[in-house]
């Protein structure tokens, strides 16, 4: 892999983020207001659910976390589609670039945009709701690379089916989170979900995840087997998603798409 | 670096889009390629670039085929300018300009931005974003997109369309001088006849996917009888099963 090649396409969409001010507020309005919204219904549960009344401000962790996912993977929906809707996409794809090169741009760009949006929420949040997801301490680290990994994973499948099937593709790439998020357990324990979908759910890392997180700031203890089984299940999903990326690379050669994706 | 097409074909499901072309191009030459609309012509292209892979045939560049392990290594001395294709319209033309010579591992790039500017006349709308640019603007910053990395091998899919005379003249112009100065074989697809009477040594004629007729401009207008290369064109297009 090309460093030099790396930087060159992430400084395609960094430019395109740098030269937009609306852009800019695109990316920080959402988790902002997503900080707000939490922040309040956190603050009811906590005056009035004995499940959580120990504990301020789980709910707002749980969405600053799940809208840190949301936003890695919807950044590479749309750094791929930028590409489609700016008509750039065969000249992407005649240049001298690997497909793992690609993968590898979109990644490190992706959290670039995430960063930007989240940042200030979660600064936010502190002041106002008295919330701070660093007390969640070192595991908040590998929290974050298991959900930023699973981001990413679910961001490859949708920009494989973008590249196989076209810009028809581009609900689905909103929709996508929105379909895992009831499996996820974001907000309550895996218990609530019936038994038969509890199995479907610990094949996600979601549930891994949020159910540490709350662990760690309810019980006060870190069950480090749970952590790494999380980051484990979003790489094996990674490593999937990078499987069907290149498919449908493939596929798309074969039906003729990387020609005349965005007309 | 020369180009050798044998037995290409490529079938979209039941619709056979390419037909078994057979054509060289050799070193430093400029080849057109003609045909009406649907002809197979971007198809052709497509799989020249590597974008498509053939049902069957290859497409070999300096005899390596571009659908091999390959690709990257010669698509490094190789690239494509299309009006139909759009840089990012949010980028400036000097930031469309770095992000491809870095993609194209340009060395030297702020020197070669700058000369190519100069060369094209980029230079008052350098710091412009690429969407704000009129027709004729955007049709240059694509020639320096691709001329950027000094390519060997460079396609152009119809450089002149919807450029006012004049400034058709001038790419016209600019791509004779800058072929005169560089190594460099171009395959153009065009459906200007005079263009391609001006800048090409040979032409191949498409037709339904095959390639129906071939030779210099000189020789296909002598062959069919007619005054020139457009009257020759339409021949060929409307007539029934004419094949090379």
């Amino acid at each position: 892999m090309s460093w030099h090649k790396i930087y060159g396409l992430s400084l395609r969409h960094i430019y395109l983020i740098r030269n937009s001010f609306p852009r800019i507020l695109d990316l920080i309005y959402w988790p902002s207001v997503q900080v707000f919204l939490w922040g309040f219904i956190s603050e009811f549960f906590t005056i009035n659910s004995s499940y959580y009344n120990n504990t301020i401000g789980v709910i707002l962790t749980a969405a600053i976390l799940y809208d840190f996912l949301f936003r890695s993977s919807i950044s590479y929906n749309m750094m791929f589609l930028e590409e489609i809707w700016s008509r750039n996409f065969s000249n992407l794809f005649i240049a001298p670039i690997k497909i793992s090169e690609i993968i590898a741009a979109l990644t490190m760009t992706a959290i670039f945009r995430t960063l930007i949006g989240l940042v200030p929420a979660v600064l936010v949040a502190i002041p106002l709701f008295g919330v701070s997801i660093f007390k969640l301490g070192i595991p908040l680290i590998f929290l974050l690379i298991a959900l930023y990994i699973f981001g990413i994973s679910l961001g490859l499948l949708v920009t494989a089916g973008l590249l196989r099937f076209g810009p028809s593709f581009e609900n689905i790439a909103w929709a996508s989170l929105f379909f895992l998020a009831p499996l996820g357990c974001i907000y309550y324990p895996i218990e609530i979900l019936p038994s038969a979908l509890q199995v479907v759910a610990k094949g996600l890392p979601l549930v891994h995840i949020f159910e540490e997180m709350r662990n760690i700031l309810i019980n006060q203890t870190v069950n480090s087997l749970e952590i790494f089984k999380s980051i484990l299940i979003s790489f094996i999903y990674f490593v999937f998603g990078v499987i069907i990326f290149y498919g449908a690379y493939y596929g798309a050669k074969i039906k003729g798409t990387l020609i005349n994706i965005g007309e | 670096m020369d180009i050798k097409v044998k037995n290409l074909s490529k079938k979209f499901n039941n619709f056979l889009a390419v037909d078994n072309i057979n054509f060289t191009l050799e070193k430093n030459k400029t080849l057109g390629l003609l045909g009406s609309n649907g002809c197979g012509k971007t198809t052709s292209i497509g799989m020249m670039l590597g974008l498509i892979t053939p049902t069957s045939g290859e497409v070999l560049i300096n005899n390596k085929n571009i659908n091999n392990a390959n690709r990257n290594e010669l698509l490094s001395r190789m690239n494509f300018a299309s009006p139909y294709i759009e840089l990012p319209k949010k980028l400036t033309v000097r930031q469309n300009l770095e992000v491809y010579g870095r993609l194209y591992g340009v060395n030297d790039l702020k020197n070669r931005i700058s000369e190519i500017s100069t060369d094209l006349n980029l230079n008052n709308f350098l710091n412009k974003n690429t969407g704000e640019l009129s027709s004729g603007q955007k049709n240059r910053v694509s020639l320096a997109k691709s001329l950027i990395n000094k390519p060997n091998v460079l396609f152009l899919d119809e450089p002149t369309a919807s450029l006012d005379p004049d400034i058709g003249d001038f790419v016209r112009e600019y791509i004779e001088v800058y072929k005169s100065k560089n190594q460099i074989t171009i395959l153009l697809a065009s459906h200007n006849m005079r263009e391609v009477e001006r800048l090409c040594d040979t032409v191949i004629m498409m037709k339904e996917g095959q390639i129906v007729d071939r030779g210099t401009c000189k020789d296909l207008v002598d062959r069919h009888g007619r005054d020139n290369l457009e009257d020759t064109f339409l021949k060929i297009v409307r007539s029934e099963n004419e094949l090379a």
